[in-house]
């Protein structure tokens, strides 16, 4: 289209402007600005250097929650990507009754982490939950405490997570696998080469850029978990579920303390980067590669 | 190898892996489906039940009066007036809510596509960016400018939120599907004297309809899943379903009511299990094409 008579379309996009100027860049820089200064309940402006991210690094609880969510994320993604990748491939076997099985599989997607968690927190209740009716079939000593077990709670919250999410995986694999041509399927075949052979060799390594998109897709929700957490056990036992998300609504709203929670949200902000950034490079390449052929 | 019709004649012989394949998807079903059938089941108990500690045992009565209390009774801390007023609340945030986002995600991914305007890539790829950052370092600042101009805790501000924080997403799935329309579609438009707005309204629109159910149903789910949000910006009178269930569930005070905190759960769960049920291969052609965005 020439570009003297779009005036139309410039101001079609004069609010989407707006947005992504005073809303994306002008509140994430006041609030990189509000890490660097001594804010409690109200803004401040004095300068205090970096002196809120030492006071952030040496934050027992910031700690903890960095480390749950370390826990959380690798566990939850690779969670999801194996039990989604195994459903993908066990439904690309000719099976019956194949769209109800991927019909019960994504319907946890479909709800609220805030539901997911109210619903695991009940399942996993250790006085009236699955460890209540276990034990009075007889196997007395079976112990399922993780919800409010210090060591086994971030366990807990990897279970609901996974039952949410490996849905999506199966959904993304499923339909790469349908991509592949029969005649791979044929020649691999006529080799004698076993079918988990197969999808592990053959069709893993073909499905790598979609599982990668689906689990950097995961990744991200893995920072902003925050919801999750609140309705399944609040962070704790003690600490041992606390995420940083929630650490930075905590002292956001709660105790207010505005120059630490600005300066963890800026920390989020910086493992966004490192989550994508490697991703995005990948991605270059990887076209690249595939244009250069 | 009938690899290209997976819907096609069983196979007929009956092998081991054949057997496990099954015992592997059986055992999936039941770890997907066994939360939902014991919320519904403890939903229908009575508490004297509940305390027996089975929680997988079918109510040996149906009992109904924890669906009436979650929807009209239940306790909010001292509040006892049910979800229903979540409900409304979540349907008032969520309707205007997808109607803007999604009018003005379509305009937006119309004009980068097939207008391409000054700045169109820039503009793109700041969407891109704020799509991706956590809601957190955005909060503190956004509730300072909202209460500035008066929107702060209003049914308004919540929706332009919504609006805003929707629109990278929405903008992102209209640009792909546009960028995919012929562009002499719109150049013939334009020889006949159609300008930007006409060609939107009466060709492109449209054209779009099923990117506007897909998104529309991506987008609807998402806001009425949406916590984080709704707990900061929409106020006390406006809170969606999921901050009052979790009031609910979470800040009761005494004995818990598992069999009203699961009904509650499950009317909470509700709008977006129909949109699913009702609607699976859209729903899953959105996810599809918010999936690939990466």
């Amino acid at each position: 289209m020439k570009r003297k008579t779009n005036l139309s379309a410039t101001f079609a996009l004069l609010p989407t402007w707006l947005v992504a100027v005073v809303v994306f860049i002008g509140t994430m820089a006041w609030s990189i600005n509000l890490s660097f200064t001594n804010s409690t309940i109200f803004p401040s402006s004095t300068y205090v250097g970096f002196a809120q991210y030492a006071k952030l690094f040496s934050s027992a609880k910031w700690l903890a929650s960095l480390q749950n969510v370390l826990i959380f994320g690798v566990l939850y993604v690779g969670g999801c990507l194996l039990l989604g990748f195994l459903l993908a491939a066990a439904l690309d076997r000719k099976i019956r009754f194949e769209s109800a099985f991927r019909t019960i599989f994504l319907y946890p997607y479909a709800m609220s982490f805030v539901v997911t968690g109210l619903i695991w927190q009940w399942m996993l209740n250790p006085t009236l939950g699955i460890q209540a009716s276990v034990r009075s079939l007889g196997w007395e000593s079976f112990v399922l405490d993780w919800v409010v077990n210090r060591d086994l709670a971030i366990y807990a919250l990897v279970l609901a997570g996974v039952w949410q999410g490996a849905g999506l995986v199966m959904v993304i694999a499923l339909a790469g696998m349908r991509g592949i041509e029969a005649e791979q399927w044929k020649a691999a075949r006529i080799d004698g080469i076993p079918v988990w052979r197969i999808y592990v060799s053959i069709i893993l390594p073909q499905l790598g850029p979609a599982l990668a998109a689906a689990g950097m897709l995961l990744a991200m929700g893995v920072i902003k978990t925050y919801d999750i957490v609140v309705a399944m056990t609040n962070g704790g036992p003690g600490n041992a579920t606390e995420v940083p998300a929630k650490f930075i609504m905590d002292n956001l709203f709660g105790r207010q303390n505005l120059g630490l929670a600005t300066a963890g949200a800026t920390v989020l902000v910086l493992g966004v980067i490192m989550i994508v950034a490697p991703f995005r490079y990948a991605m270059h390449m990887h076209s690249k590669a595939r244009g250069a052929r | 190898m009938a690899r290209l019709h997976p819907n096609g004649p069983k196979p007929t012989q009956i092998t081991a892996g054949r057997i496990g394949l099954y015992v592997f998807l059986l055992v999936a079903v039941l770890f997907f489906t066994l939360p939902l059938y014991t919320m519904v089941v403890t939903s229908l108990k009575t508490m004297d039940e509940i305390r027996l500690g089975q929680i997988f045992s079918l109510p040996s009565k149906l009992d109904f009066s924890a669906w009436t209390t979650a929807w009209s009774g239940a306790c909010m801390g001292t509040v006892c007036v049910g979800i229903r007023s979540g409900f409304w609340n979540s349907l008032a945030i969520t309707i205007p809510s997808v109607a803007l986002s999604v009018f003005v995600g379509a305009v937006n991914g119309y004009a980068l596509s097939l207008w391409r305007p000054r700045g169109a890539s820039v503009l793109f790829g700041l969407l891109m960016a704020g799509g991706l950052i956590p809601y957190q370092i955005f909060l503190y600042p956004m509730v300072r400018a909202m209460a500035t101009v008066g929107l702060y805790n209003s049914l308004a501000g919540i929706i332009l939120v919504h609006v805003i924080f929707g629109l990278p997403l929405v903008t992102l799935l209209f640009r792909n599907y546009f960028v995919s329309v012929p562009e002499e579609l719109c150049k013939a438009a334009r020889v006949d004297g159609a300008g930007f707005w006409r060609i939107f309204f009466e060709i492109m629109l449209p054209i779009a309809v099923p990117m506007v159910v897909v998104v529309s149903m991506l987008q609807f789910t998402g806001i009425w899943n949406d916590f984080l949000l709704g707990l900061v910006f929409a106020g006390r009178d406006n809170l969606p379903m999921t901050v009052q269930l979790n009031n609910i569930v979470n800040t009761t005070m005494g004995e818990r009511t598992y069999n009203v905190n699961m009904a509650a759960t499950i009317l909470t769960a509700l709008v977006p299990l129909a949109i699913y049920f009702l609607s699976g291969r859209w729903f899953v052609r959105g996810i599809a094409a918010g999936a690939v965005k990466g």
